[in-house]
């Protein structure tokens, strides 16, 4: 497919996902979570990916941590990275592709740290076991995570139940970075934070993954901030991705109607209140084609001109 | 437990606010057994939620919005204040807590859906006990599923996932569970702490309708906690700012996101990611408005006798109209007389204002 070449900068693709399908197999219910999804992340680049709750953006994410368990399985297409192919990789070449290669902030971060062991305790154990530091120097290092992510170094002596939400997340994006990683995945990482704290954080992680070039995929539902962090943003819908493009591209011009609905739904921050209605009831779009370029760099799948949704899709309040 | 004030029949006058909570505080021990030093998660927080109101509570991350919600609910011991629900301090009122009466008036959504549903359950169990509690479990089975299926729908659930389990769900799908949970108690008050922060735009305007809605129909009073100043602004009455503990500023939404009176308020506002900015984030800018803000409240109530507050006596100035209700409780702001209230126009003036101020102090 065309799109996985085009990435951004003239680097190579750190990243490059083909006609991923991954399904989940229940015995009431069975669903095609990713249906033929193909991006690349070039080397540096922050890929933003954005789509309806439920349309198989965490799916995504942990096909390419290859921590997809039972009842899910790869049902289709190639995740390489780095030229290797990751759906083969050994448990040993795992082991280091997680922590080092690759790490990941989870949508569950609020949940997800041990709740028995202090945050420095779960730093500073990633130090030791990765890269070997003495206890000392971890946590030092530790500490100094901890301002990046703009909490008070004396927090490492608290429990996960002692943090609030949006310090527990911050908590493990300092985690998720400590190893300095190629590629960092980012999966709502930041709903509990406000958005002064949250743009200091992102600002962070901008810098840093300047300073040292690694690659984001950054999932979010704020569209505002990803069209601001990302180089590149991908829209899903049901599985498949209905649009990519530049960052800038979706923002003024969004071609598919359900990136439109999305752009225009932000309620605003100015003016009188309108009432907004999101995606009308009933507007499903269903048998998503393939991309198709239509301005270079610019993909949309094609939306059926005869389908209903055309002209029902309402995009009341989509000034911006 | 019957007591007259929570029976709906003898219901409070329509006068008495759904909940009002008064100088509530709160501190948690901080290090070990023998340690005294301890945390203050919450300070002297006064809010009212009137009837069929619906009021956002938005804040720095770790002000204490939580900790405020599980305080009402009752999961938190507040060190001090009161807390009334149709007027009655429910403090005062031991085993109420637990009590089937207190959970059928009062529904709180936790900010973490990953958290907070037993994953040893089916969805319909959790649906099927809020029904309960509301009293509706004595139905028809049929009855009960059709209830059920049309909980799933009115949150974009489908029914079929009654079946799944939570670890089945995507994160934005779990939110809708513990909204709908929520719902089907039809308490008269509910405590939502980040309840739409995982879902996309156009399904959280979905369930911001169904919230409004559900005010309009059955008058239900909700405490909407969101760090999303665009939804506060949609679908809140009342918004209240909250910073390290306090609340520093409340007001009409429309007027407070118009005129925010409070230093971080302003940071706050200003810093809404705006897509027609981006790539204009400037960190020494930033950081000095931040530096103002920490300064003017570092120093809250120390009782600086330059100041007009004291630490006995914090004083809330109003912000413009007084139909607004809009008030800021900070020692450093000080209304312009003559500005009609809405003083403090642009971030940098601020920042050097403050600055300058405190030295002069
Ligand atoms: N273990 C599982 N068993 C069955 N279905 C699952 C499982 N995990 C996820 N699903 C389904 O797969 C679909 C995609 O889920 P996923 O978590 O990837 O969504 P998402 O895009 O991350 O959504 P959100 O934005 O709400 O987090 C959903 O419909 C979900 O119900
Ligand atoms: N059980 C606890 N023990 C000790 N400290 C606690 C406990 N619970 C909360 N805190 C502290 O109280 C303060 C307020 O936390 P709270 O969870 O109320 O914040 P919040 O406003 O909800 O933040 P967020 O937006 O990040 O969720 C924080 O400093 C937190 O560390
Ligand atoms: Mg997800
Ligand atoms: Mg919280």
């Amino acid at each position: 497919m065309t799109v996985s070449q085009v990435s951004f900068g003239s680097h190579e693709p750190i990243l490059e996902v083909k006609n991923l399908t991954v399904r989940y197999i229940g015995d009431t219910r069975s669903t095609t979570a990713v249906d033929r999804v193909s991006f690349s992340i070039g080397t540096g680049e922050v890929f933003g990916l954005a789509g309806e709750s439920g349309c198989g953006k965490s799916t995504i994410a942990n096909s390419i941590m290859r921590l997809l368990k039972d009842p899910a399985t790869i049902a289709g297409g190639t995740i390489s990275f780095g030229g290797k192919d990751v759906l083969a990789m050994s448990p040993e070449e795992l082991r280091r592709f997680r922590w080092q290669d690759v790490a990941m902030v989870f949508q569950s971060a609020m949940n997800s740290l041990n709740p028995v062991l202090t945050i420095g305790e779960q730093i500073v154990d990633i130090f030791t076991t990765h890269a070997g530091y003495s206890r000392r120097e971890s946590l030092r290092r530790a500490g100094e995570l901890l301002e990046l992510v703009r909490m008070d170094p004396a927090r490492l002596k608290s429990y996960p139940h002692q943090l609030s939400g949006g310090m527990r997340q911050r908590a493990v994006i300092a985690m998720a970075v400590a190893l300095k990683p190629s590629l960092l995945i980012l999966d709502e990482p930041t709903t509990a934070l406000d958005v002064v704290v949250q743009q200091e954080i992102m600002a962070q992680i901008k810098d840093l993954q300047r300073e040292l070039g690694f690659s984001v995929l950054f999932i979010t539902h704020d569209m505002s901030l990803m069209v601001e962090l990302s180089h590149r943003i991908a829209v899903m819908y049901g599985g498949r991705i209905v649009e990519t493009a530049k960052a800038q591209d979706v923002y003024a011009n969004p071609r598919h109607p359900y990136t439109r609905a999305l752009m225009g739904a932000f309620p605003p921050l100015s003016g009188p209140r309108v009432p907004l209605t999101g995606l009308p009831d009933g507007v499903k779009f269903r048998n998503i084609a393939d991309l198709s370029e239509v301005a270079p760099g610019h993909f949309v799948a094609p939306v059926d001109a005869s389908a209903p949704m055309n002209d029902s899709v309402n995009l009341e309040g989509a000034a911006r | 437990m019957s007591h007259s004030s929570t029976s709906p029949l003898a219901g409070p006058t329509t006068s008495t606010p759904a909940l009002q909570i008064r100088g509530l505080g709160k501190s948690f021990p901080l290090g070990g057994l023998f340690s005294r030093a301890s945390l203050r998660a919450l300070h002297g927080v006064d809010l009212t939620l009137g009837r069929g109101e619906i009021v956002a509570l938005v804040g720095e991350s770790g002000s204490g919005k939580s900790t405020l919600a599980r305080c009402v609910a009752r999961l938190e011991k507040p060190s001090s204040g009161a807390i009334l629900i149709d007027g009655v301090d429910i403090l005062k009122r031991d085993r109420f807590q637990a009590s089937r009466a207190f959970r059928s008036q009062l529904q709180m959504v936790f900010q973490d859906p990953f958290g907070s549903l037993n994953p040893a359950h089916r969805i319909e169990h959790f649906l099927r006990r809020s029904l309960a509690i509301h009293g509706k479990g004595g139905s028809s089975e049929q009855e009960i599923q059709r209830r059920l299926e049309e909980l799933m729908v009115t949150v974009g659930l489908q029914a079929d996932m009654l079946n799944s389990y939570p670890h089945e769900l995507s994160g934005g799908q779990r939110q809708r569970v513990a909204i709908a949970r929520a719902l089907a108690v039809e308490p008269q008050i509910i405590l939502a702490d980040e309840p739409t922060s995982m879902l996309d735009v156009s399904v959280r305007i979905g369930v911001l309708n169904l919230m409004r809605k559900l005010r309009d129909d059955q008058g239900i009073s909700m405490l909407y906690i969101t760090h999303d100043l665009a939804s506060a602004r949609y679908l809140a009455d009342r918004t209240a700012v909250m910073f390290a503990g306090e609340l520093v500023e409340e007001g009409e939404s429309l007027d407070l996101l118009a005129n925010p009176a409070h230093p971080y308020t302003q940071l706050l506002v200003s810093a809404v990611p705006d897509p027609s900015r981006a790539g204009s984030y400037d960190p020494v800018r930033r950081a000095e408005l931040r530096q103002a803000v920490m300064a003017s409240t570092n120093c809250a109530f120390d009782g600086d006798p330059n100041q007009p507050c004291s630490a006995e006596e914090p004083v809330r100035h109003q912000v413009g109209d007084p139909k607004n209700s809009h008030w800021v409780r900070c020692h450093l702001y000080q209304p312009w007389a003559g500005a009609d209230g809405h003083a403090l126009a642009s971030e940098p003036t601020l920042a050097t204002e403050r600055t300058h101020m405190k030295a002069s102090a």
